[in-house]
């Protein structure tokens, strides 16, 4: 599974990342985590508020920092 | 914070309706006595000497400072449900195609009602630019979005009455749609970064699940959470400072300084505010310290609106997407709405 955070460095980024981690790493998903700063690449997903969630390709979260169990949820739903 | 979110779902939704079925007609109470209260306290129990300074400064903070935490509560939870309403994209799609004035008002308008942080200002002004918003109409929401904000309505309300606080969210809202407009008019669109105007944005995808009301509450509890553990410093910080004023500052003191006779003290106000960063939490009580003091609303109102509305952090963060040219219109023009907001109250009031 590819987890992206979409994020320039805010705050609330930072903390959807170790969120994100968190949740990877209760739930043992094999998962390959990255932090996109590019404000190019955040575009080219259309989001228009950050932090954003993208999980294989698709946008899950964008503009608010979704909860731990929500994150497993999402992940563990796949 | 891990145990919070770990509870299961029927536990959650007790918490959701603790805020507005218990907390808030509790609230309510508390504020209609509130006054009664403060004074038995002070000179009933604590028996304190009537004329000191120390008490008039004890008084006005003991009695400040619980009136605007019920104040923030309550309206930071209705504005967080009603926001759960609003996003940028939808903001975005409304103002696709509207024409130039009709665009400014609407933008002003949204820019108070969609969810925005400064930090999401890039691909905010990115997504706006990409759909063929024009430059004035996303100044507009620009403007409007961090000046007019809950926060400092509620302060405005609480500590000077709800007169003061509709001038301010009037007055910014005409300041964000007539520079916006003014901006849209200059044809600045040479000085957006050329990067900008190459990107491709994807199409947003989403998947909405269905929203109930009970994501509506949580949404207006979580802003609650958000918004006071982030301001409650300010705010106390702040109305010590107003209560030391308040107590110990002489009449009229301020009068010469901020007063209305003194033209100067309008622009000099706004040059000091632009810079200057803080939140809405922090200024206002000081500043109704002084207007009790002798300052005039209208020096009050654009220090206030130059401080909140513009700053410099917004600015270096905007200077990535957008050339100092338009930096440097775009504070001007602001400016000089905000100053004339300031002319023209002190020559009503």
């Amino acid at each position: 599974m590819k987890i992206a955070i979409l994020g320039m460095g805010c705050a609330t980024c930072n903390k959807l990342e170790d969120t994100v981690r968190l949740a990877v790493k209760e739930t043992g998903i094999d998962a390959q985590i990255d932090h996109v700063k590019d404000i190019k690449q955040i575009m080219a997903y259309g989001v228009m508020t950050t932090p954003a969630l993208v999980i294989d390709g698709k946008v899950v979260a964008a503009g608010k920092l979704p909860t731990l169990a929500d994150i497993k949820k999402i992940i563990g739903g796949k | 914070m891990a145990e919070c979110c770990n509870k299961d779902n029927s536990d959650k939704k007790k918490i959701n309706y603790y805020i507005p079925f218990v907390l808030i007609p509790l609230a309510v109470l508390i504020y209609i006595f509130l006054e009664q209260g403060v004074d038995f306290l002070v000179y009933g129990i604590l028996n304190l000497d009537k004329n000191s300074h120390l008490t008039e400064s004890i008084r006005f903070f003991l009695y400040d400072t619980p009136k605007v935490f019920i104040l923030l509560t309550v309206i930071v939870f209705v504005v967080g449900i009603i926001r759960s309403y609003f996003s940028p994209e939808k903001t975005r799609k409304a103002l696709e195609g509207k024409p130039l004035f009709a665009g400014n008002v609407m933008a002003a308008g949204l820019g108070i009602l969609t969810p925005f942080c400064t930090c999401s200002a890039i691909p905010l002004f990115i997504g706006f630019v990409e759909s063929g918003i024009p430059l004035g109409v996303t100044f507009s929401f620009l403007v409007a979005a961090p000046m007019i904000n809950e926060v400092a309505l509620v302060l405005l309300f609480g500590l000077f009455g709800w007169k003061t606080a509709l001038l301010y969210a009037t007055t910014g809202l005409l300041i964000a749609i007539v520079s916006g407009w003014v901006i849209g008019k200059l044809k600045v669109e040479r000085f957006v970064e050329e990067w900008v105007y190459e990107i491709k944005a994807g199409d947003f995808q989403m998947a909405e699940g269905k929203v109930t009301f009970t994501d509506r509450i949580q949404a207006g509890h979580t802003a609650v959470v958000d918004i006071v553990s982030k301001v409650w410093i300010y705010i106390v910080a702040g109305i010590a400072v107003g209560a030391a004023v308040h107590g110990y500052v002489p009449e009229n003191f301020m009068a010469s300084i901020m007063g209305k006779e003194a033209w100067w003290s309008v622009p000099l106000a706004v040059l000091i505010g632009v810079p200057l960063y803080s939140n809405a939490a922090g200024i206002i009580p000081i500043l109704q310290a002084l207007l009790e003091k002798g300052a005039a609303l209208g020096t009050a109102l654009a220090f206030m609106m130059s401080v909140i509305g513009l700053s410099l952090p917004e600015m270096i963060i905007l200077r990535k997407i957008i050339k100092l040219p338009l930096i440097v219109i775009f504070i001007s023009v602001v400016a000089t709405g905000i100053m004339i907001v300031g002319f023209l109250f002190n020559l009503i009031y």
